[in-house]
Formats: structure tokens, sequence, C-alpha cells
């Protein structure tokens, strides 16, 4: 913008003192000129469906955050306010260089409390202090990374102070959670501003990942042998920013793993892929720290790596953060850094905090307990189950319990001066609203020594515009955080750029849990499919009928609703009701909506959900998309069973044109690695299990022609084969046809043949497979099926005696042992078994 | 005075294990009041890896792993400790206990600042605000600190009973307190949690206790175990120790190992195995003097 233009506020903002876009003599604030004049120009409507777009967009990538304590199992849309907030480049400048000399500090402390601990020795730091809190543990004492400094990735929630400055209100060095969905963010807003985002001159936010990533390559322990690999360890898709460790691990190509990934040996830290045991160099740490080794840390942790603290102590591998970095989120620190500032470095704080008195001790808890009614109550530990407690809103009877549970526990608490920070402008429905504003900023050391801070941030907002607490935990949404750049910027990458770097040596092989994964998202989809078509096909049957003949038509119905149940093999609705009485509509309606029956549609999409969270860093945005609508519909909130049956038909169509999509995607945009051989792997089991169910359900029984042709259409239909056999053929259906093309035509995608094709082909390029004579078990059975299945004789399949097809259900039967036998031995040769850990004490 | 001391653990898996990894505390510590000659530590199957370091309270650690399948494993560690002779503090001659708060915050050096931090509450023994009860008796105003936590010691030895069996490594301080019986980890726990409410600091000790058979008796071979007693810091002075089972003031016969803010600090062995399945432990400890060099013939 043109210094000369001239922009002024937007009347109808109903800003307060305090606001980051309206000085207090009510200018605008210059950095806020071109999201002031975008306000000015474009009425609520517009700006509501700018706010509808940010939402849709959100929802597509399926960015998720879930909150603590929520009973339902399902992560929550993350929240995006549609205007950014501004700073401008002076004011950046003292915050850039505050939250660099507020790192190097706490690195310094963190330093000395593993080591030599003469900042507790001397009083600078009371011992109480750092003991109290659950984020030191002395058996990290001594341990140190090979990095100049220990604290790599720290992160600082700021918000503005009534003296224009920025104050610091948390420090976050455990494992700082929030770049993710700051990248996030800046690709929904550049989509949905763009004009705007490119006239107000934002700066990049990708030199700070780029600069994370030199760090993290200078000082990995990977002995002078190549790229080091480098892992996102997550506690799994159950943690409430799951999505932000698949996120970060595709976006900056990181393997995500699981603790059970993970093995110690000689000292080493390995990962279980499907080609074996691979050494790992560098951990991005996501875990808490106290459940990152049951060894030396919490036992009970089921999601560490026994052992990983030794392998950190040898010197084999760089865990970042530094697991007992934690100590330093304690607020109680926070009464003692402007001592440490000057003893330290001789300067005083760049960044203030609000005035905070530790309670451990004595004369700080005299001071609190004087003044509970105007103070601002912290545990030192980040409780949800306590949080903060605002003395001025206690009634007195509360305020005697606070005191009794302080002085139970002094160390446990602070008291801060209650402090009212800016309020930053909000979308809500088109209106402008004032709300308290927190920005969280991201720094990292430097290859060099130093630290480097994220050019922009993550800002959070309180829940509604008469709230004070901001939290993620509480509701309100989320910010993009625009630094405005002095100078125009260049584009930069997270790759170096103009290097010519050797390419990365592996197509990163992919975890055994990863690729267990992909095989059941391929075996669930599949079946999802199957047991969509054979509902749909039900449907048409039990609303229209197929035939003129009505009793043909009545006992088709039948037919397919028995075998409805016996190919989905679900569990009965009622385990009393003679199995063999026709099912009725309702049995078709449980399969539709019922997701706690067993084998219902809902119920099979649930765990197709869970195959596909777990490997969320997989899949393509266009691939996630797809996933996203299917689980939106059918697993997240199933259909309700109280409409009529023809109101299924379409989502049914959705349904199937949408798992044959995700397989087109996955056929067309998926690299041929071994974790698609296994996606693949998983559909072609499936799609021949079910083959060979809906053959055995419908056909062994030989029955009156007319009433047979239905049932063959049925089976043809079931299986997406109807039109080729009509064209092939240009007849009424017939056994032996039928059975040739399902079984043995070579060319028909949903034939038995190609399925066990596929499979061969797959199989044989999986890693682990050697070219020799010596053949492994799965090659082995993959050529027993295919022998037995090429030899076979359909003439005499199709043979009756004593009104059933012997030779066709022995036929059936054991391909479907085989079928099984090989998913077993896939199952032992590549994934995981988890092993149970066991404590000894002695 | 020398002690032989042989301690030897033997865990038997119903099936084998694939992969263990295991953290030792078993050297005896290098104190002024007693000197490791040596050490030595045999596992058996033979570790694939094994390395040491000293812990944050100066402890010494041996890490081993066995990467391969098995179904036994035995730790034993094998150790001569030179004991030497003690001048036992006279009771009144230390501070009074109240003032021990105060007398600790001084900043200055290393001992006094790890003092402050043993007043905290740790993870098995959490602050019990019921204990006061305890201590009621024993520590009025004035009183020397020593002298009070004798006292506090003696309780303990008459009011609880000794009872092998009756607890595990993980009853909880306040269940011992209630029932008032347990071994000597249980009493050790409970004398640091009373200690630790009145602001006197106060560690766990694990070591070892020779035994001494019924006069007349001989002594039977691994009827030993390892030992816990208490470590209270007393200004002036450092830490002075206090076995409250036995009622008395540890000497020449205990033999320290480790020091830690509890018994999860300091387990003599705590190990994952990866598979495997339910385990039977085996523990037996030998502490046996030395015969004292015999006198040269004339």
């Amino acid at each position: 913008m043109p210094a000369t233009d001239i922009a002024l506020p937007p009347a109808e903002y109903p800003a307060r003192d305090g606001d980051e876009m309206i000085q207090p003599d009510g200018a605008l604030q210059p950095a806020w000129t071109p999201v002031a004049r975008w306000l000015t120009e474009n009425d609520p409507s517009v700006r509501t469906s700018v706010e509808t777009q940010i939402r849709r967009m959100l929802r597509e990538n399926g960015v998720t955050y879930s909150v603590y304590g929520e009973t339902t199992d399902e992560p929550r849309p993350w929240q995006l306010d549609a205007l950014p907030w501004v700073l401008g480049p002076e004011d950046w400048k003292t915050i850039e260089a505050g939250l660099i000399q507020r790192a190097e500090l706490l690195d310094e402390i963190l330093t000395d409390l593993y080591g030599d601990r003469l900042l507790v020795r001397d009083g600078w730091i009371p011992a109480k202090l750092v003991g109290a809190h659950s984020g030191y543990f002395s058996c990290c004492r001594g341990l140190k990374s090979p990095t100049p400094r220990q604290l790599i990735l720290a992160a600082m929630d700021l918000a503005r102070g009534p003296d224009g400055r920025m104050w610091v209100v948390n420090d976050r060095t455990q494992a700082p959670s929030g770049s993710g969905y700051v990248v996030e963010n800046r690709v929904v807003m550049t989509r949905t501003l763009p004009r705007l985002f490119h006239h107000s001159g934002v700066r990049r936010i990708a030199s700070f990942f780029r600069t994370l990533r030199e760090t993290l390559e200078s000082f990995a322990p990977a002995d002078g042998k190549g790229t080091p690999r480098i892992v996102i360890l997550t506690p799994g898709p159950q943690n409430e920013t799951y999505y932000e460790h698949a996120f970060l691990a595709s976006y900056l190509g990181y393997t995500l793993v699981q603790g059970d990934d993970l093995t110690v040996r000689d000292g080493h830290v390995w990962l279980a892929s499907l080609g074996g045991l691979e050494k790992v160099d560098v951990i991005i740490r996501r875990v808490d720290a106290s459940f990152c080794d049951p060894l030396e840390l919490r036992e009970d942790s089921q999601l560490g790596v026994p052992g990983l603290l030794e392998a950190i102590r040898l010197g084999h591998v760089l865990v970042v953060n530094h697991p007992g970095s934690g100590v330093l989120e304690n607020p109680g620190l926070m009464a003692f850094l402007p001592g440490l500032a000057r003893h330290l470095h001789g300067q005083d704080l760049i960044l203030p905090s609000a005035a905070t008195w530790w309670c451990g001790e004595k004369s700080a808890l005299e001071k609190v307990l004087s003044n509970l009614d105007r103070f601002v109550i912290k545990s030192i530990e980040r409780a949800p189950t306590f949080g903060t407690v605002f003395g001025s809103e206690l009634t007195k009877a509360q305020r005697t319990a606070l005191k009794e549970r302080i002085l139970a526990f002094p160390e446990g608490y602070v008291g801060q001066e209650q402090v009212t920070y800016s309020t930053v402008p909000c979308l809500h429905e088109g209106q402008i609203e004032p709300r308290r504003g927190v920005m969280r900023g991201f720094v990292t050391a430097t290859a060099q020594g130093g630290y480097a801070v994220m050019p922009g941030g993550l800002t959070r907002t309180s829940a509604s515009p008469e709230a004070v607490v901001v939290s993620s935990q509480l509701g309100g949404a989320s910010k993009d955080t625009w630094i405005i750049a002095p100078d125009p910027e260049p584009f930069v990458s997270l790759y170096e750029n103009g290097a010519d770097l050797p390419p990365e040596l592996d197509a990163r092989s992919v975890p055994s849990r990863a690729g267990e994964n992909l095989y059941w998202t391929g075996r669930y989809a599949e079946r999802s499919e199957g047991t969509a078509r054979l509902l749909r096909r039900t449907l048409l049957a039990l609303i229209d009928g197929f035939g003129e003949d009505s009793s043909s038509a009545t006992r088709h119905r039948e037919i397919l609703m028995q075998g409805l149940t016996g190919v989905t093999n679900a569990a009965p609705i009622d385990p009393l009701k003679d199995s063999a009485a026709v099912p009725d509509e309702d049995e078709v309606l449980s399969l539709l909506c019922d997701p706690a029956r067993v084998g219902s549609l809902p119920h099979v999409l649930r765990s197709f959900r869970h195959a596909t969270f777990a490997v969320r860093d997989l899949w393509s945005p266009d691939s996630w998309r797809v996933i996203d609508t299917i689980l939106s519909e059918w697993a997240e909130k199933p259909p309700s069973p109280r409409q009529r049956l023809d109101n299924f038909s379409e989502p049914l169509d959705r349904l199937i044109i949408d798992l044959t999509a995700l397989l087109g995607l996955n056929l067309e945009s998926m690299t041929r690695d071994a974790g698609w051989r296994l996606l693949d792997s998983g559909r072609r089991i499936e799609r021949a299990h079910f083959l060979i169910g809906v053959l055995r359900h419908f056909l062994l029984t030989p029955r009156p022609t007319y009433e047979e042709r239905l049932v063959m259409e049925s089976v043809l239909a079931a299986n997406d084969s109807l039109v080729t056999y009509r064209k092939r053929y240009r007849t009424h259906p017939r056994l032996d046809l039928v059975l040739e093309l399902l079984l043995l035509e070579p060319n028909n995608a949903r034939s038995l043949l190609y399925q066990v094709n596929r499979l061969s082909a797959n199989i044989t390029a999986l890693p682990r497979q050697p070219n020799a004579a010596k053949l492994t078990p799965e090659r082995k059975l993959l050529i027993e099926i295919d022998s037995r299945l090429r030899l076979v004789e359909i003439d005499r399949l199709v043979e009756s005696r004593d009104s059933t097809r012997r030779r066709l259900e022995i036929f059936l039967d054991h391909m479907s042992r085989s079928l099984t036998h090989l998913s077993d031995v896939l199952t032992l040769t590549y994934f995981r078994h988890a092993e149970r850990t066991r404590l000894l004490r002695g | 005075m020398v002690y032989r001391i042989r301690h030897r653990t033997t865990y038997l898996y119903e099936d084998p294990a694939n992969l263990c990894h295991n953290l030792a505390r078993l050297r005896p510590l290098d104190l002024p009041t007693q000197q490791c000659l040596s050490f030595r530590l045999k596992v058996s199957p033979q570790p694939d890896i094994s390395s040491s370091h000293l812990d944050g309270f100066g402890n010494h650690v041996d890490y081993f792993a066995i990467q391969h399948p098995h179904s036994e494993l035995t730790i034993e560690a094998e150790s001569r400790v030179e004991m030497r002779p003690q001048a036992q503090l006279l009771l009144e001659a230390s501070c009074p206990w109240n003032e021990v708060s105060a007398r600790i915050e001084t900043p200055g050096d290393p001992e006094t600042a790890m003092a402050r931090e043993s007043t905290l509450p740790s993870r098995m023994i959490p602050r019990l605000p019921r204990l006061t009860e305890l201590t009621a008796k024993d520590f009025p105003q004035g009183r020397p600190l020593v002298e009070a936590v004798s006292a506090l010691n003696e309780r303990i030895f008459t009011e609880f009973e000794f009872k092998p069996g009756f607890t595990n490594v993980a009853t909880p301080v306040s269940e011992v307190f209630k029932t008032r019986a347990g071994v000597c980890q249980d009493f050790a726990h409970l004398m640091i949690a009373a200690l630790r409410n009145l602001g006197i600091p106060a560690r766990y000790v694990s070591g070892y206790l020779e035994t001494l058979p019924p006069p007349g008796k001989p002594k039977l071979i691994g009827a030993d175990a390892s030992h816990a007693w208490v470590s209270v810091f007393v200004p002036d002075h450092g830490w002075i120790e206090f076995d409250p089972t036995n009622n008395l003031r540890p000497g020449q016969r205990h033999i320290v190992v480790a020091y830690g803010s509890d018994y999860a600090d300091v387990s003599p062995i705590r190990g994952v195995t990866m598979g495997g399945s339910d385990h039977r432990l085996r523990v037996a400890v030998d502490v046996n003097p030395e015969p004292s060099p015999r006198p040269l013939p004339r």
C-alpha cells in the first residue's frame, strides 16, 4: 500500500480500549490498512460467504483438534477466523528479539538444571520450584543433545499488555504444538483471500521449517551415511493434535510413527518397516516426556520406547525436544526470569510477563493469600483439572477452599497480577467483533547455535467478546498471523533452492504399522463397496421388484435378504429368533444404519475410518477429500433408520461412486511402493472373499429357471458384472457362463482370477521376497490358489445332486480358506506383532 | 571390616521374551563411611549390550539388554565393601528441628540445594497431612532435630509390626499408616513422609544389612535381603541415617547402595521385557564379613 493511501477504520467496529486495529486516538494502525479497506469494501453478506468458504476448506482438508474430556470420539473441526492478526515490521522486530532472548535464556537454564545445577546451588532458581514440577526428571540429568542448544523447539504465547508491549503468557517447551496449524491456516487464507494477502505484503513462514530441517540434519548422529532418517513420534489418532502430527509428517517428508513402531537394540533406535528394521537418527517427540520410556520414566506407558533414554545417553539418537525440557513450562519460573536475565546476560527481558509470585516462597505465599481477590491463581502444571482461577470471581467459601488447597501444597501454585490484554477484530457471521487474542510464536535453534523465529504464529481468540481467557480447550477460533514485510520478500521454499541436492535415497520405506493399516484400508473399502452393492440390489428388489411373475419376485426378494445377512456375516439382530425365518425390512434397515451391529455398513465404515486415520499422513489431499465425504455421511453420523427405504438408494449410489473414486485415485496417484502393494492386496483379497461369499450364498442351491435367472442377475449386479455379461454373452444368465465370467475371465476386473493375478504381482514386488528358487510361504500359497483356479472345470462345478451343488461348494470353501491363510501369512511376515511390555522389578 | 555381598536375582518367564532392557542399581557407593573395593555384575544369558552411568543422585547404574529369546534371566552382583567406623552424632548436638526449614534456604552449597528438594513429595511418597498424628508427640518446638528424629525412629519400630508379605512394592504409605504393618521399605517411606511434612529433608536409602543368626545357630545361605532405611539432613552435619525397622542408627553393618527420593528411584533392578509372559522372581542375598587377616604367627 502506498503511504499516501489513507484508509479509515470501519465505523461499525465496536472496538474498546486496547485494540490491535484501532489506535488509542481512534486512528487506524497502519499495518491494518489493507484489512480495514477490505472490511469497508465488503458488506456482511460477502464476509459471511468468506467465512463459509473457510469452514468448507478446513472441513475438506480434514483439519481437526480434539478436546480433553469430550465424550464423542469425533475430532472437532479446526476453526479459523477470516481476519488475520496483523503485526507491523517495527512491532515484529521487538517481538523477534524478545523471543530469541527468551529462548537463549531458557536454553541456558535447561542446560544448567540437567547439568551442573549452579543456578540452583546459588539460589537463582529455588530447588523446590524445579523438583515440584512434573516436567523435571532426575533420570534425565546428564542427558545431552549433540546440538549447541539443548532447547531446540520452543513456543511462547504472547498477548499485548496495557503498556502496548507484547507480554509472555506461557512458555511451551515440552513438545510445542501448533506450528502445523499455522501452515494449514496460511494455506486456507491465501486461497480464500488471495488479493488481500498479496496486497498486505505478508512474510512467508516456510523459512522456519527450513531452519529446523537444517538443524536436525546437521546434528543427526547419522555416522555420515547420507540423509538421516527423521521420524515424528505421535501418541496416535486419539491425541488431540494428531491431525497436526500427520500434517507435519507429510509436509516435512518425515515418517509418522508410534511408540511400538520403534525398538531399541544395540543402543540404537530402529523402525520396524515393511523391509525390516531401519535405524532412526532423529525423533521429533510429540509424546509427553513422562510417557516416552517405560524403562526409566512412567512404567505404565504404552506409548513409549523402552530404552530410549539410554539411546540418547549413548549419543545414538537426537530427540527433539530433550525429554526433560518440560520443566521450563512451570509458570513459577516467570517470577525468577527477570533476575536470571540480569544475572546471565546482564539484560532486562525484552518481553515482560505479568508480575508472578511462586507460592513455594514464604513471602510470596503470604502476598498471594492476602491478595486472592485480585490475583489470578494458576497451577504450576498444565492441568486441565485446575486451569486458571480468577480470585475476583470467587465466592467467600470458594476462596477459603482455594486457600486451603494452596496451603496443602504451596509449591504447586503461582499467583499472577490480573492483566487485561488487547482485543483483535474477528468476524462472526459477517459482523466485526473484538475478542481477546493470544499469539503463539515459534522458535527453533539454528545449526549455528543461534535461534530463529517463525515470521508468523498461531493466534487464538476467546470464545466470546466478553470472555477473558483464551484457550483452544475452551473453544474460540484461531487466526492466521500476518507479519508485514518491510520490503517485498522473495519466495521461500521448504527445500534449499538452487543447490543440486542428491535425491532422497529411498522412497522412504513404509513402517509396518502403516503397511498394516493400508492393507486394512483396502479390505474395509472393498468390504464396504461389496456390502453397499448388495444392499442396493436388495433395496431395488424391495422397492420395484424385477419380475412380472410375482411369486418368483417374492422368492427372489427373500433369497436376497437372506443372502445379505449371510454374505455380510452380520450378527443376528435377535439371537433367539429362528435364523431360518425370512428377514424382514428391519433387517435391511439395521444393516444400513446400525453402527453397533457387526457387519453393518456403518460398522464396516467405522473400521475403515480407524484404518485411514492411522495413516492420515499418507493420503493425498484429493484422496482425503473423498475419504472425508464417505465418513461424514456414513461413519460419523450414520443415517437414521426412521426413513423410507427408497431414501437410501441415492446415498448408496454416492457411496459406491466415492469408494470407486478412491480406488481410482489410489491407482492413479499413489507410488507403487510397498504400502500401495499392501493396500491393493487388501482390496484384492477382500474382493475375492466377497465374490466367493456371494456365489456361496446364492448359487449353491438349484432353483426353478426363472427364479434362478433373477438370482444370477443379482449376483452379477452385486459384482458389477451385469453389463459385461450382457455385452459378452447377449443371453439370459446361464450358470456356466456366469461362473466363467466371475471366476476365470482374466480381463474382468471383478473375476477371481483377476484378483489372484493382481495379488501375485503385488506380493512379488514386496520387500523381503527373494528372487531365488526358494519360495516364501505367501508365494507358495498363491501358486496353489492360482493352479487350482485355472484347472477348475466349470462343467463339473455346475452339476447338482440332492438339490445342492456340492462340487461348487467344496471349490469355493477351499478358495476361501486359502485366501484367509494368505492374509494370515502376510500379517505374520509384514505387520507388527504388538508385543506386550512387562515390567521386571527386584 | 570388609563385607562380601552376593545379590542374585532370577526371573523365570513362562514363555520366552524376545528382548529385555534392564537398569541395575546394585553397585555399593563410595562414601566417607564405606568404600567399594570390587564389584562384578554377572548376567546370564550374556547381554548383547551393556553400559553404565551415574544417575541424578550419584548412584551407579548398569544398563544391559538381551536381544534374543530367553526364558530365564539371572543377575548376580558380587561386591566387596570396606566399612569404616564413623563417629555417632550426639543426640543434642543438632539445631532445633523447627529451625531446619529456614536453615536450608541459605543458598551456596550443593548439598543444601539437594536437601531443599528432599522436602517435596515424590512419586511413592505423596503429601499426607494426616501423618502429623505420628509426629505430634516427638516434635515439640525447640527439640534438637536428631533427638526428635530418633524418637520417631523408635515410635515406628514399636508401634508398627514387621510383617513380611503383608505389603508389596506398590503399597501406598497411607495404607501402611492405617494397617500399622509392613516391611523395611514401608517404614522408610512412612518415616520420610512424616519428616517431609514438617519441612525436614529426608531421603530413601537402599542397601544391605548383615543379619546375625540366632545364638548357636549357623547362618543360612541366601537368607539376607536388601534393606532400606532413611537419611535425614541435619544442618551443619549433613545427612544422618536412621533405620526405623530396627530402631537404630546405621553403623558398620549397613552398606549403602543408592540414595533416592523413594523406592522408585533406586529399585535394585528395573526392567522391561517385550514378549514373554508372566514371570516368577527369586532373590537371594548373602552378606558376610570377610575373616579379618589372621595375626602373623610369632
